[in-house]
């Protein structure tokens, strides 16, 4: 077992083109997978890498960068289209969880559950991905594949979210549905995005939904259907059918009837939410 | 790169000193603490980030230990417990976690003080949302959360002194729990802090399928190839019997499983080693090879035929049949006017879960072996550890340790065996602490149960007849299973008064994790199908819910279930009653609400009685205490009843100041040493208030009465110890004793007090008929919850709880037991469900958090009986019984959803209330 704990980010892809590294940011998903086992993986430990640190608004996009936490994103200071990705912030976990845990390992654990996702794919995000040898970026629904798989390869890491600085006037929402407060995986998430012309006509809308399929995923039908819809109407818009993207599964949490259901009502109830912030 | 520090070394500063540490650098902060910097006052619960015990700051902001890597901690500015008192002194927090008995057994308050520190430091004046989503990542078991919201939002200023109790006015007055400092300021030792470096440590290997055969491979072979590792245990190793167990008809389970293991994480084997070596083995990579076979995981395939029998002694896998009958049954539901409720109720296994796992350390002194141990039974630990060692019962000393937590679970061997056995063998300090994973697949869990009850009404509501069939998952072994089998049908018909009754009780073996205690002894599930079928009878017949209970409810001179008849004591109407004014203003509110509501929220509003016999079930059960006062005027109490959390120590206390008429302030504990303290019985069923109180009662009194009677003082003298000297003063005048001149024994006593209690019982007969109890304990839940109507969701926002406690020695202490019990209770309503093989962890198996739980009201009944100490009865299951069908009922009233298949999950809630529409 073999420790790195890398100073800037050209150290850590040039440890990454050696050898494969277990990455470790905050640390709240590699811990309690070990469960009673001892640690046999190589770690890079990449809490040294200051410029992946903070939040900033650049020109083209607003960047996310890979240490970035929870707490960070609660706290910043940000227009309301991202208060759908602030209000998951608060939801995930707990605040020890939020203090330490990143919006980027959220996505490289790539649980279908992941409270990251459903917000992230409603700012139409993209990844950063560097390794020694250059960087690329994916949107987000190419760098999810499935059920704990991403698109990384051993030789990279992900640097940085981006999200583009479009819809600038929107509102945003996210609701979590589970059976307790605090501490909760959730049956199903919905994140809502907004944005309405002067008349209050719908101009932009985008809507996913989490733990009901493999990795979250957009409503497109639903989507299109509330353009050019009033934001008084949001709710009745919403018919079962533009769900039936969503391929929940039954286990020990919920059934998949039920998040289906749930799913559908969260979904109206989040645009109806998403709406009071431009009414 | 940064290698971590200089020369392989992390320098940061822990509570404003330099640490420095050469350590594996991925090793978690935890346990660097506690481990390499001998800080035991972080905890662990779960390693995993699912419980918060371990939460302190990092950097000003509140992170879980277990998580962090000590590698990247180079500089930084890490805050625990520890640093939070000055000088020993109890900051403003603490003092007030200590006022408001924010702390009960002390495991979780470490984690909550620095959540809390964190929170303080940004917002000194935090309301109750602010506590919550601050303190949402710290698990409490013992508190329901309510108190420490109280002390939280009043420690910006909190300044009051501990209240003092003049002498002989300490049964009443809301002391500071005595054992509460060390809580606080988190130097208690818990199981897993009393070792010291250089202990070997224990891992045990366990059964990873329901039912296998095993066969070890070379496990010489690994003691070779594994630097670290001394010994490997079997079953072979075992000098006295490879078997333990509770009560001793039924003694079943072995250390260690010979050929077949009986449930998934049964005790195999385990290996023994230097504390570096063990962590690092992999369990893996033990040499046995397994052969997984059919396991009969339900009472309904253990029960069918073609079984396999899971202990060849007990045909059809029936461990016991429980029976309680009288009167005609058959009359009760043909009467003309009979109005009958009936169903099928299931719950399901329920998971204590203590945030402290099983933890202790053994050591060989002479002939003779020691233990620390978090334990609820030191003398029964110490009997079954000598059996297992083959040596006397004396020659085994259990000193338990603070106890986070206990709830019936820790009433069984755990680590015991497994750590004597190894320091037995190896003559050196041996430890072990469980992790989360085994203490939830290894230890008992609460019986899931599948009942089918019958009741009748006639038409002025007055109970016929009741008809109670349940059967119980008892597991693998048989535990308490029997005392379960014997409570239930004793219970089941709650307080009230029938024209016939029959209740039977089945516990069935399985390929499952041995059923055991947990707070209530199966009363719990039956009480939910009982006080759920009265709504439903109280409705057809329209009469009010409350009203049908009064007009049932037992009162002092009727004849119970099992033919026995209190003269006095029976305190379920006063609850009841005491529920009226908050029923009515409850009822019209929901009312109020859902006129008002589109139907998508709906209010409702439940109630639900409750008796629980305190002690065992028609048995023997004595407690000794004994009392002394020392040449120099400290009087010391010998008190051997363990304190889990409840407050053993402090009411116990109070009780025995009292009764001598001393104050409590010349008081000091000798607590719970098998060698030192005599036997108060295990800390169950209710039994420590009422009978080892009653115990220290009679020990006060004893000791009172040799002091008068040394200067002939009437007994109404008013005794004060000064230095070494005591006064005693009544109307003839003034007397001094000098203490320093009486002969003293080797200890330097020179009075001594003792008193034993033994609750008198009468035997059950063949039809359960006798005096199962001394004394009952009485009480009712009124709950106020919001049904979210389309996801199923509960929000529950009042509980108003009465309880008759007959007298209230501690009013603090009950309350914190009443909120306690609660949030146990709407965990088994609404999200708890333990399945074998599936939620060995606390982010499947989901306890309530500090955001589930509602406003507690507690209105503190006192109808005193003959036998407990001041009029006292127990209180500590009799809290958690009414909760579930409290919130049952609630749920029923404000939407028509019938719930009988537990947890009411959202899901089910949901599925329910599309059911009672009718679609």
């Amino acid at each position: 077992m073999r420790y790195f704990l890398p100073d800037t980010v050209a150290e850590a892809t040039a440890g990454l083109a050696e050898k494969n590294y277990r990455i470790v940011a905050g640390g709240t998903d590699f811990y309690p997978a070990l469960a009673d086992q001892p640690v046999r993986d190589d770690v890079m430990d990449i809490s040294g890498l200051q410029a992946l640190r903070g939040i900033a608004r650049e020109t083209k996009h607003t960047r996310i960068g890979a240490l970035a936490t929870w707490t960070d994103i609660a706290r910043a200071e940000l227009p309301n289209k991202f208060r759908g990705l602030q209000l998951a912030a608060r939801e995930v976990g707990a605040l020890q969880i939020q203090n330490v845990a990143t919006v980027a390992g959220n996505l490289c654990n790539a649980s279908p559950a992941a409270d990251g996702v459903p917000p992230l794919l409603t700012l139409n995000a993209q990844v950063e991905i560097s390794a020694a040898n250059g960087q690329r970026v994916l949107p987000l629904d190419q760098f999810i594949l499935g059920n704990r798989r991403t698109a990384l390869e051993p030789n990279e890491m992900l640097t940085a979210i981006l999200i583009p600085n479009d819809a600038e006037a929107a509102n945003s929402h996210f609701m979590k549905l589970g059976s307790r407060q605090y501490l909760v995986i959730s049956y199903v998430m919905v994140a809502t995005l907004l944005e309405a012309d002067d008349s209050g006509i719908i101009t932009q809308a985008r809507v996913s939904v989490g733990a009901c399929s493999e990795v979250a995923c957009r409503l497109a039908d639903l989507e299109a259907a509330l353009v050019g819809q009033p934001l008084t109407t949001t709710s009745a818009v919403v018919r079962p059918d533009h769900l039936s993207i969503l391929a929940p599964i039954d286990d020990i949490r919920a059934s998949a009837d039920y998040r289906l259901a749930a799913a559908l009502e969260y979904t109206r109830r989040s645009l109806s939410a998403c709406t009071e912030g431009l009414l | 790169m940064t290698s971590p520090g200089t020369s392989g070394s992390v320098d940061f500063s822990l509570n404003g000193k330099p640490v420095s540490v050469s350590v594996d650098p991925t090793r978690r902060l935890s346990q660097v603490l506690r481990e390499d910097l001998g800080q035991t006052g972080t905890k662990i619960g779960c390693n995993a980030g699912d419980c918060g015990a371990c939460t302190v700051l990092a950097d000003g902001l509140s992170v879980c230990a277990c998580m962090v890597p000590v590698g990247r901690l180079q500089g930084a500015q890490i805050q625990t417990v520890e640093g939070l008192a000055e000088a020993g002194i109890p900051n403003r927090l603490q003092k007030a976690f200590l006022h408001f008995g924010a702390a009960q057994c002390g495991i979780c308050t470490p984690g909550m003080l620095m959540a809390a520190t964190a929170l303080l430091a940004e917002n000194a004046r935090p309301d109750e949302a602010q506590v919550k989503d601050a303190l949402g990542g710290v698990l409490c078991r013992c508190t329901g959360y309510r108190k420490i919201i109280q002390a939280v939002m009043a420690a910006h200023d909190f300044d009051a002194e501990p209240l003092r109790a003049e002498t002989g006015t300490a049964v009443g007055t809301r002391l500071n729990r005595l054992d509460g400092e060390e809580k606080v300021l988190g130097t208690d030792l818990f199981g897993d802090d009393v070792a010291g470096q250089g202990a070997l440590v224990l891992k045990v290997i366990r059964s990873p399928y329901h039912r296998a055969s095993f066969s070890f491979g070379d496990t010489g072979g690994l003691l070779v190839t594994t630097p670290g590792l001394i010994k490997i245990l079997t079953a072979s190793d075992i000098p006295g019997r490879n078997l333990h167990g509770v009560i001793p008809d039924t003694v079943d389970q072995p250390v260690f499983a010979v050929a077949e293991t009986r449930f998934k994480g049964e005790a195999i084997a385990a290996v023994v080693g230097d504390a570096d070596a063990v962590d690092k083995f992999d369990v893996s990579d033990f040499p046995v090879t397994w052969t997984e076979r059919p396991a009969y995981l339900t009472p309904e395939k253990a029960l069918a035929d073609n079984a396999p029998l899971i202990h060849a002694n007990r045909p059809g896998n029936i461990l016991m049949n429980g029976i309680v009958q009288r009167g005609d049954l058959a009359a009760g539901f043909a009467h003309k006017d009979a109005t009958i409720a009936e169903g099928d109720f299931i719950t399901g296994f329920v998971e204590h879960g203590y945030i402290e796992p099983e933890a202790g350390l053994a050591q060989r002194v002479g002939d003779r072996l020691e233990m620390h141990v978090c334990t609820q039974s030191p003398y029964m630990d110490r009997d079954d550890t000598a059996a297992i060692l083959g040596i006397a019962k004396e020659d085994v000393r259990i000193i338990p340790t603070a106890v986070g937590g206990g709830f019936g679970s820790k009433l069984d061997l755990s680590v015991q065996p497994y750590i004597a056995l190894a320091a037995w063998l190896l003559d050196r300090p041996v430890r072990m602490t469980y992790s989360r994973q085994e203490t939830m697949m290894s230890t008992t869990k609460r019986h899931p149960s599948a009942i089918k009850a019958r009741i009748s009404a006639d038409k002025q509501g007055k109970l016929l007849s009741m008809d109670f069939n349940g059967v119980f998952n008892t597991g693998a072994y048989a535990s308490w299973g029997p005392t379960v089998g014997n409570r239930v049908p004793v219970h089941a018909s709650g307080p009230y008064i029938y024209d016939a009754y029959r209740a039977r009780s089945q516990a069935v073996h399985t390929h499952c994790v041995p059923s055991g205690a947990f707070r209530g002894f199966g009363v719990p599930q039956s009480s939910i199908v009982q006080e759920t079928l009265f709504d439903e009878l109280a409705d057809k017949l329209a009469i009010d819910r409350l009203d049908f209970r009064l007009r049932n409810a037992l009162v002092n001179g009727a004849t119970t279930v099992c033919g026995q008849v209190f003269s006095e004591g029976v305190g379920i109407k006063d609850c009841l009653q005491s529920l009226k004014p908050h029923w009515d203003r409850a009822l019209s509110e929901a009312d109020g609400f859902n006129a008002a509501s589109d139907g998508s929220l709906r209010r409702g509003v439940g109630v639900a009685g409750m008796w629980y016999g305190c002690g065992n079930t028609s048995l023997p059960n004595p407690s000794t205490i004994k009392v002394a006062i020392r040449n120099d005027g400290q009087v010391v109490l010998f008190q051997g009843a363990v304190d889990v959390g409840q407050g053993a120590n402090t009411v116990i206390t109070q009780i025995c100041a009292d009764a001598a008429g001393l104050d409590i302030l010349n008081f000091s504990l000798v607590y719970g040493d098998t060698d030192l303290t005599a036997d108060a019985g295990k800390t169950s069923a209710s039994r420590q208030t009422f009978i080892s109180g009653k115990a220290s009662y009679l020990a006060g009194q004893d000791l009172r009465k040799k002091i008068l009677r040394m200067v002939n003082a009437s007994e109404d003298a008013r005794l004060a110890i000064n230095g070494s000297k005591i006064t005693a003063i009544d109307t003839a005048g003034r007397n001094d004793i000098d203490l320093a001149a009486l002969p003293a024994d080797e200890d330097g006593f020179v009075f001594t007090g003792e008193g034993t209690f033994d609750p008198p019982t009468v035997a059950l007969d063949e039809n359960g008929q006798g005096e199962p109890y001394a004394v009952f304990g009485y009480g009712a839940h009124m709950m106020e919850l919001e049904v979210d109507t389309r996801l199923g969701t509960v929000r529950l926002i009042k509980l108003t709880a009465a309880h008759d406690v007959g007298k209230a020695i501690n009013p603090t202490l009950i309350e914190g037991q009443i909120e306690g019990g609660a949030a146990q209770g709407l965990g088994l309503a609404l999200m708890e469900e333990f399945v074998p093989g599936r939620t060995e962890n606390l982010h499947d198996y989901l306890i309530p958090t500090i955001g589930d739980v509602p406003e507690v009201e507690s209105i503190l009944v006192e109808v005193p009986n003959a036998h407990g100490p001041y009029g006292a009865k127990g209180i500590g299951e009799q809290v958690l019984i009414p909760t579930a069908p409290a919130i049952l009922n609630a749920i029923r009233h404000a939407t028509g959803a019938v719930l009988r298949d537990m947890p009411a999950t959202p899901e089910k809630v949901r599925n329910a209330v599309l059911r009672a529409k009718g679609n």
